[in-house]
Formats: C-alpha cells, sequence, structure tokens
C-alpha cells in the first residue's frame, strides 16, 4: 500500500461487498477523535466564558469561576496530546495535492453538492484539509499562548509584556478554532452519511463513491493513475 | 451599638473614635465593577480620597510594610538576605506594599542620592487590572476612587497581573486570589486613614481628600524647589486618568530613577485591544457563524448519496472481484 500513503490510512479497507461499506476510520483513531472533541467542548465552553463577561454563566457548568479556571488549562494539554495523536495518524493524508487547486476553484459546486464536477478525490478534500491544517495551527498557537499565561503553574514564564500578547493571541486563536469547529460540526452533519464514519467507523460505498471517489478505487484495487 | 455612619477620614493623623461606628464604604458606592456593564447609579459621590507619599521624607524604616502586615494580618515568607535593602525581595500576595531601594548619583553635583519609594496599588482612575478581569465584581472601584479586589468573586486567572500598568497585583499560591493594597478600604470605611500613612514616623505617607493632597505636595515640592530640587513635582500620572496614591518626588523628570517607576504609564494597547475590539469582533464572528450554518441547513439542501452512487459504487467493488480478487487479503 505504500504507493497509495497519499490516498488511504492504515485501517482503511472494503469490509462488506453487497451492499459495499467502506472502514475510514478504525477503532483507535475514533476514540481518539471524541476524546480530542470532548476535550474541545469543555475547552471553548470554559474558555468563552472568560471571553466576554456575557458568557460568564458558562462557569456554572462546571461548579464556578475557580474550577473553571484550574480546568479549563489541564484540559488544554490533554487536547493537545489527544489532537497530537489524531497529528500522527493523519498528517500525511492532509498534504496538498494536485486535485485540491481544482476543487478549491469550484467551490460554487462544492456548496451546490453538485460533486460530479469536482475531481476525483483521496482520503480528504481540500476543506478537509485546510480544516486539519487550520485546527493544528489554532491548537498550537493556544497552547504555547495558554502555557505563558497559566498563572498556577507558570506565574513567572512570560514578562508581562508577552503575557498581554500572548492573552491576544489565546483570544483571537480561540476565536478562531470556535469557527472551524462550527464549521467542522456543520460539514458533518451537511453531508449526509459522514457521521456515521466517526461513530460506527464505515461509510456506504455510495458516499464514498460520490466524495472520495479515488479513495474507494484505490481500496477496490482499481485505482490506475499511480 | 450606634448606627452612626463614620465620617469619610480627612487625615490619617487623628486618632479613632472610641464608639463603634457603621461602615460608610456600601455596595452602593461602587462606581465600576469588572466584568459588568449595568452597573446601578451611585446613590451619593463620595469625597475623593488619596495617599500622598513624599519620597523626599522617607527614611526606609519599612514601619507602613509592618502595619500593612499587621493590619492586613498576612504572613509574608522569611527570604534570606542577598545583600540588598528590600524585604521581601518583590511585592508578594502577602506583602501589599514594599519599599524598594535605589542608589542615585547625580550627574551634575556628584551627590549619591537614597531613592526610596514605597511601591503598591497606585489606586489608578482608570484601573487596567479592573479591565482585564473577566470575573463579574472581582475588582471594584468605589466612588472615593479606592480600587479593591473582592476575593469572593476572583477566579485567580491573572488577568490582573496582565492588565496592571505598574506590575503589582500576586496571586495567592494558597487562596488562588489576585491580592493587594486595599488602600485600607475596611479602615476607611469607618472614618481612618490607611495603616502605612498610620505608623509613618516622618509623616511622609499621609491621607486626605485628592485636593488636600495635592495643595499639601504643592507646598513640599516649593519647599524641595527651594532646597535646589528643580525638578520636584508630584507624580499623578494622567495616562491612567491620575492615581489616589501620589508621590513627590525629587526627580520628578525621571520617575524611573525610582525603582522603574513608569513615566507615562497607561492601560497598554494590547490589552485595550483584547478587551475592545477583539471580544467583540469575536462574539460578532461566533454569532454570525452559528447563525450561518442554522440559516444554511434551515434553507439549504442536504449534500445526500444518491442510489446512483450505491450502484456505481457495487460495480466498482463488483467489477473489481472478478479481476483481481487474488490480490485482496
Amino acid at each position: 500500500m505504500s504507493a497509495d500513503r497519499g490516498l488511504v490510512a492504515r485501517g482503511d479497507a472494503i469490509v462488506r461487498q453487497r451492499p459495499v461499506e467502506v472502514s475510514r476510520y478504525r477503532g483507535f483513531t475514533r476514540a481518539n477523535h471524541w476524546l480530542t472533541a470532548i476535550c474541545a467542548v469543555v475547552l471553548l465552553l470554559s474558555g468563552f466564558a472568560f471571553f466576554h463577561p456575557s458568557l460568564y454563566g458558562l462557569t456554572a457548568l462546571f461548579g464556578g469561576g475557580q474550577t473553571a479556571r484550574w480546568l479549563h488549562p489541564i484540559v488544554g494539554v490533554v487536547m493537545a496530546l489527544s489532537f497530537l495523536g489524531l497529528f500522527v495518524q493523519m498528517w500525511r493524508l492532509n498534504l496538498p495535492r494536485a486535485e485540491d487547486v481544482e476543487w478549491t476553484k469550484r467551490m460554487p459546486d462544492v456548496l451546490k453538492g453538485n460533486e460530479e464536477a469536482l475531481p476525483e478525490l483521496g482520503k480528504y478534500n481540500a476543506g478537509q484539509k485546510l480544516m486539519f491544517w487550520g485546527m493544528a495551527g489554532t491548537l498550537a498557537l493556544l497552547l504555547v499562548s495558554g502555557v505563558l499565561v497559566w498563572e498556577e503553574y507558570f506565574p513567572d514564564l512570560a514578562s508581562i509584556p508577552l503575557r498581554r500578547a500572548a492573552l491576544v493571541v489565546h483570544a483571537v486563536a480561540a476565536v478562531l478554532m470556535l469557527l472551524l469547529f462550527v464549521l467542522h460540526v456543520y460539514a458533518a452533519l451537511w453531508t449526509r452519511g459522514t457521521l456515521r464514519a466517526m461513530t460506527r467507523g464505515t461509510v456506504t460505498g455510495g458516499w464514498a463513491w460520490k466524495h472520495h471517489r479515488r479513495w474507494l478505487r484505490v481500496l477496490a484495487g482499481r485505482d490506475d493513475r499511480r | 451599638m450606634s448606627s452612626q455612619r463614620a465620617p469619610q477620614p480627612l487625615t490619617a493623623a487623628a486618632n479613632p473614635p472610641v464608639q463603634p461606628q457603621a461602615s460608610n464604604l456600601l455596595p452602593g458606592d461602587v462606581v465600576r465593577a469588572s466584568a459588568t456593564k449595568d452597573l446601578p447609579a451611585p446613590e451619593r459621590q463620595l469625597t475623593h480620597v488619596a495617599k500622598l507619599v513624599d519620597v523626599s521624607k522617607c527614611i526606609g524604616c519599612k514601619a507602613c510594610q509592618t502595619a500593612c502586615v499587621e493590619w492586613n494580618d498576612t504572613e509574608p515568607e522569611i527570604e534570606s538576605n542577598v545583600g540588598v535593602y528590600e524585604n521581601p525581595h518583590d511585592l508578594t500576595p502577602e506583602m501589599f506594599t514594599l519599599m524598594r531601594f535605589s542608589e542615585y548619583q547625580d550627574p551634575d553635583t556628584g551627590d549619591l542620592e537614597w531613592l526610596i519609594r514605597k511601591d503598591g496599588c497606585m489606586h489608578c482612575v482608570d484601573p487596567g487590572c479592573l479591565k482585564a478581569c473577566p470575573a463579574p465584581g472581582a475588582i471594584v472601584q468605589y466612588s472615593n476612587g479606592i480600587v479593591d479586589f473582592i476575593s469572593d468573586n476572583c477566579i485567580g486567572c491573572g488577568y490582573c497581573v496582565a492588565g496592571c500598568p505598574f506590575d503589582i497585583p500576586r496571586i495567592s499560591k494558597t487562596a488562588h486570589v489576585a491580592k493587594k493594597c486595599t488602600l485600607c478600604s475596611d479602615r476607611v470605611a469607618v472614618g481612618q486613614g490607611p495603616a502605612c500613612a498610620k505608623a509613618c514616623p516622618t509623616q511622609a505617607i499621609v491621607l486626605g481628600t485628592k485636593e488636600d493632597m495635592v495643595t499639601h505636595a504643592e507646598g513640599r515640592i516649593a519647599d524641595l524647589k527651594s532646597r535646589g530640587f528643580d525638578n520636584a513635582g508630584l507624580y499623578d500620572p494622567q495616562g491612567v486618568g491620575g492615581t489616589h496614591v501620589m508621590y513627590v518626588l525629587h526627580h520628578a523628570d525621571q520617575p524611573e530613577l525610582y525603582a522603574g517607576l513608569p513615566a507615562d504609564p497607561q492601560i497598554s494597547p494590547t490589552v485595550e485591544a483584547w478587551k475592545g475590539p477583539v471580544k467583540t469582533a469575536g462574539l460578532v464572528a461566533a454569532g454570525a457563524a452559528i447563525a450561518g450554518v442554522a440559516l444554511h441547513g434551515l434553507l439549504g439542501r442536504a449534500n445526500r448519496v444518491s442510489a446512483e452512487d450505491e450502484r456505481e459504487a457495487q460495480a466498482l467493488v463488483d467489477g473489481d472481484a472478478r479481476d483481481d480478487g487474488e490480490d485482496r487479503s
């Protein structure tokens, strides 16, 4: 499979012939994803409580401001480690490829769901790749800036001017990640049949044919464009 | 018990009355509170108070520090002597005020001067800590100008540390709340001056109305000028709207000489951006994104896999199974 490393991941396989069912995420990857997702939700809720006074009430979900304050950075570190797990598994498949340019140029067709007009894709389209790198980038920014302002354990790590800059970076990166998060969840819901890839781990053959045809061709041993 | 409200303090020198008096610093006297927008209008306006620290009269005895520790019942850690006069080495959650010692040699006269400044919260008119604080009501400003930390509302995040232009707040490692000089708000509430002013043997620290303190400072500055300190002046930095702790400095043109007292302190533009445009734009962007996808979800057509797609996939997989089935494991 080494020639296909840019198109399929370990564990991807056609697991049932009739009707066709394709394994997209193995159990480990799914557990890894959901741990990251739970962390993200906890972090967004606890973090945005400190972002704007109108959202401070969210701290009640955690039992008050003090608890939210100490919980947030710890969950942040867990999320960073968890995402690192996803990163190791997925970075190679998210490298840009020639067809990504064509796909991006045909954004109106993407938004209309008119996928016959789009190039055949491997496991990820350019939007998914941007999501991946966007999440990785904002998370890296949040991790670094977050540690710099982690009063409880690193009170003397950053000078005060650096702390101020880190707080701005943290706030901006958090907003960007929230936007990515909303888009990520919505794209998974809008594209029907996607969610099961992260629950049961499989997608239907039709889903693979429609959205990631080249991925399906490779898995079926039918890809002649190497 | 008398229910009579204590008078507002006019001086730190007066002895307290012996009869009990009710607090004269009430919740209704709060004019600004952190992370709180629609604060009810204050019921009355208290007279602005100010503490004036005349650096030229300070002898560095640290009675103010001792009085502060006594009154606030704090326990600064006992540190080791590393050959400097500051003790402790910095402000801590247990030490709200600190004498900072600077040696300065006047380049013109060659005179060595020992500049001793009592560091601590300046009680800014526009407090950076209050602006940065995310916890509603954790930092309040009373109409007499005192900026106070309300520990019950404090979450110990340390944003005030970043917000303060003077590097004053410290976060307690045990209580996990921010600590700083309260300008003895609990003493001022019953008509008394701050403990440090009460203890100062040279009256280098005095308390009174801000107006009186400015007048008092003018007299001191005139005196200093007559003694050859041409640049003597009052430190009441306007970049933070003025302060309720002011200094008389012999070298008011170079406040940095006094252990790095900032010449033009103001709330950092970074903090202003963070607490201003970033906050607003962030909320708008987040709201717009959520509304956008909600609308698309309601009005747009879902992206569905068709029966045709399923047939095509089946054909692809079936066709392949005959040809090179031996490759598959």
